[in-house]
């Protein structure tokens, strides 16, 4: 969920919305923004499933250091969804193991 | 290969402050960063920083990452972001990530400010999405306006996690719970008991058993340890909740050094293994210095002037200034890090139980145990005075470095005197003229103004009041005591909001005289979904 206003941050910075796919399908989130801020937003928690326990995984420590939330984004495995900007039309994927699933 | 008179390793407050000192006196000066922006975790703080004016203190620490920024572009500062250093070597040479290539580079002379990572615990269920960091949870709130869940359980009470649970307060999560496996609140006071006033309950000598959900966190169990770290049995606690925060401390992110060959120590003190280094932060491989967190942890405001001291030491060494300017100009900085580094939290007293002040009076045994300062406790400090008319009421019980309130006051009835770490006095002259500067000056947001209308029949409570939506004048609500349980129905009777409070608004509730040592906090009758 976005904080529409906060009280020491005030209304955040304008930014422009842009589409993108989730497992294919259409949602929202802000140009530039990490993806997995509009991921996050939009109350997607998984991100990826472990290979060997099908265990699931999502955010952890959102700054790029321990890969929990990689996913593959327009083909890529393996790509750090908190610290990778989100852009127009973007393929992101849940992965399993180190693949989208087939 | 390029080369520099100066490559700094982390562009974070450490890191910024040594490069312009290092510019400053002509250097040049790279800055590579793994990070997008600049200011490494500056830029996530929204609280008021502590300690005095020459420490930037009471000004938020987004702020203070603003000035630095600009300061460094001032100073012709180079900053490479995206670019992580992967390798130091011999000789000062370096190898950068950046944009799926390796890039060399030589600097004669090398500071490296990383900062710290993230401790983690493990429990049963600890991978689960939604189990996150304190970090990632300030990450979402503060840097891109998203809220990491609705009901948050934070496991850590010490200063990083009291100061995020009041953070997710403030983003408009509930906080069920504050858990620490220690009996005792591990960060101030002050930060404690402005979480536990809003109604967030303490569960010190507890912990998490399992954390359970389908594909998410839905339901978290916590229950008592004792002494030896066994489970109590038959007090378990489960909570409904969406995410589970961890606090559980800082490690130095040291491994570049390591990697160097600086001699390294293992200094729990220091939060794990820091390469040992002298008074100006150089470490025992000539010409390579550190600063910040990577040398032991700490937190921003003596990372900036530790940056500062590692940026003249590098100019001495390159010979841009002599030993005496070194030695006269790092001076005045570690007179004000020796500052920062007083009080019952300092360096010095980590790990031990500090039962009375540096003044004799007794440390508030509840605001330990429970996070807030029990009512018959209250009256024992002395910035806490039963005064005719409106006055200061100061909360601040601990021996913190600490002192923007003595400076607020235009009319000097709050005192702290030389010694930065005392407690607040309030003077028996009842000069106050109600103009709130000190309540939206302090810090921790531990001083009230309270008036008593004896012939009228009720008490003006005026309070820190940093939460969205803001109560007008009239609106009815329920006024909590320290421990967040709701004691009486209050009215509002004025909300002021000006710029020199910097969105700290101040909030003036009328309530019974009877609860006028005991309402701390309002709360709408109406919850706002």
């Amino acid at each position: 969920m976005r904080i529409e206003e906060h009280p020491i941050l005030g209304k955040a910075e304008e930014k422009r919305v842009i589409e993108f796919y989730y497992d294919g399908n259409k949602m929202t989130g802000f140009e530039g923004e990490p993806i997995a801020m509009a991921l996050e937003a939009a109350g997607v928690k998984i991100h990826r499933y472990t290979k060997k326990h099908h265990e699931p995984r999502g955010v952890f420590c959102a700054i790029g250091r321990c890969s929990d939330c990689v996913m593959v984004v327009d083909g890529k495995p393996n790509v750090r969804t908190c610290v990778t900007p989100l852009s127009e039309g973007m393929q992101v994927q849940t992965q399993y193991g180190v693949s989208a699933q087939e | 290969m390029k080369r520099y008179d100066l490559i700094v390793v982390g562009a974070g407050p450490a890191g910024l402050s040594a490069s312009i000192e290092a510019a400053k006196r002509g250097l040049s000066v790279i800055v590579f960063d793994e990070n997008a922006k600049p200011g490494g975790q500056l830029f996530k703080q929204i609280h008021k920083f502590f300690g005095s004016k020459e420490h930037k203190a009471k000004i938020r620490g987004f702020k203070i990452g603003e000035e630095l920024l600009a300061e460094a572009t001032k100073a012709g500062v180079e900053v490479m972001l995206n670019a992580a250093v992967a390798g130091l070597y011999l000789d000062k040479e370096i190898t950068i990530q950046k944009d799926g290539e390796i890039l060399h580079y030589k600097g004669d002379s090398i500071i490296v400010a990383t900062g710290a990572s993230e401790n983690m615990v493990t429990f049963d269920g600890w991978t689960l999405p939604g189990v996150i960091g304190a970090g990632a949870a300030q990450t979402m709130m503060n840097l891109h306006h998203v809220k990491p869940g609705n009901k948050v359980l934070m496991l850590g009470s010490g200063n990083v996690g009291l100061v995020v649970s009041y953070q997710l307060l403030q983003a408009g999560c509930e906080v069920v719970a504050i858990v620490d496996a220690l009996p005792r609140v591990g960060g101030y006071g002050v930060h404690a008991a402005k979480v536990a006033r809003c109604g967030v309950p303490f569960y010190l000598s507890h912990t998490i058993v399992k954390a359970q959900g389908d594909g998410c966190v839905q339901k978290v169990s916590i229950q008592e340890v004792n002494a030896s770290w066994n489970y109590v049995e038959g007090t378990k606690k489960e909570f409904e909740v969406d995410t589970i925060c961890l606090a559980v401390g800082l490690s130095p992110m040291s491994q570049l050094l390591k990697m160097a060959g600086a001699d390294m120590e293992e200094n729990p003190a220091k939060g794990g293994t820091v390469p040992i280094c002298d008074e100006f932060g150089e470490t025992s491989i000539k010409g390579i210095f550190v600063a910040g967190d990577v040398s032991g942890i700490e937190e921003a405001s003596s990372a900036m002037i530790e940056g500062r001291i590692s940026g003249i030491a590098a100019a001495q060494y390159l010979g841009y200034i002599s030993k005496e300017e070194l030695t006269e100009q790092a001076k005045e900085q570690e007179k004000a890090l020796q500052t920062l580094r007083q009080g019952m939290f300092g360096p010095q007293n980590r790990g031990k139980a500090i039962t009375n002040t540096e003044e004799g009076y007794a440390i508030s045994e509840s605001l330990l145990n429970r996070g807030y300062i029990a009512e018959e406790e209250i009256t024992r400090y002395p910035g806490v005075k039963k005064l005719k008319g409106i006055h200061p009421v100061i909360e601040c019980s601990q021996n913190i470095p600490c002192n923007p309130c003595q400076d607020s006051c235009p009319k000097k009835i709050i005192q702290i005197g030389e010694k930065i770490t005392s407690l607040p006095v309030v003077t028996e002259e009842t000069a106050c003229i109600g103009c709130g500067m000190c309540v939206a000056s302090c810090s921790g947001q531990s001083i009230f103004l309270l008036d008593e209308k004896e012939a009228e029949g009720y008490t003006l409570i005026t309070m820190p009041y940093e939460f969205l939506p803001l109560p007008e004048k009239g609106t009815k609500g329920i006024a909590l005591d320290r421990s967040g349980k709701e004691v009486c129905t209050a009215v509002v009777e004025n909300i002021k909001t000006v710029a020199a409070y910097d969105h700290t608004n101040l909030l003036t509730i009328q309530v019974p005289n009877e609860m006028g040592m005991k309402a701390r906090f309002f709360k709408w009758k109406q919850e706002v979904v």
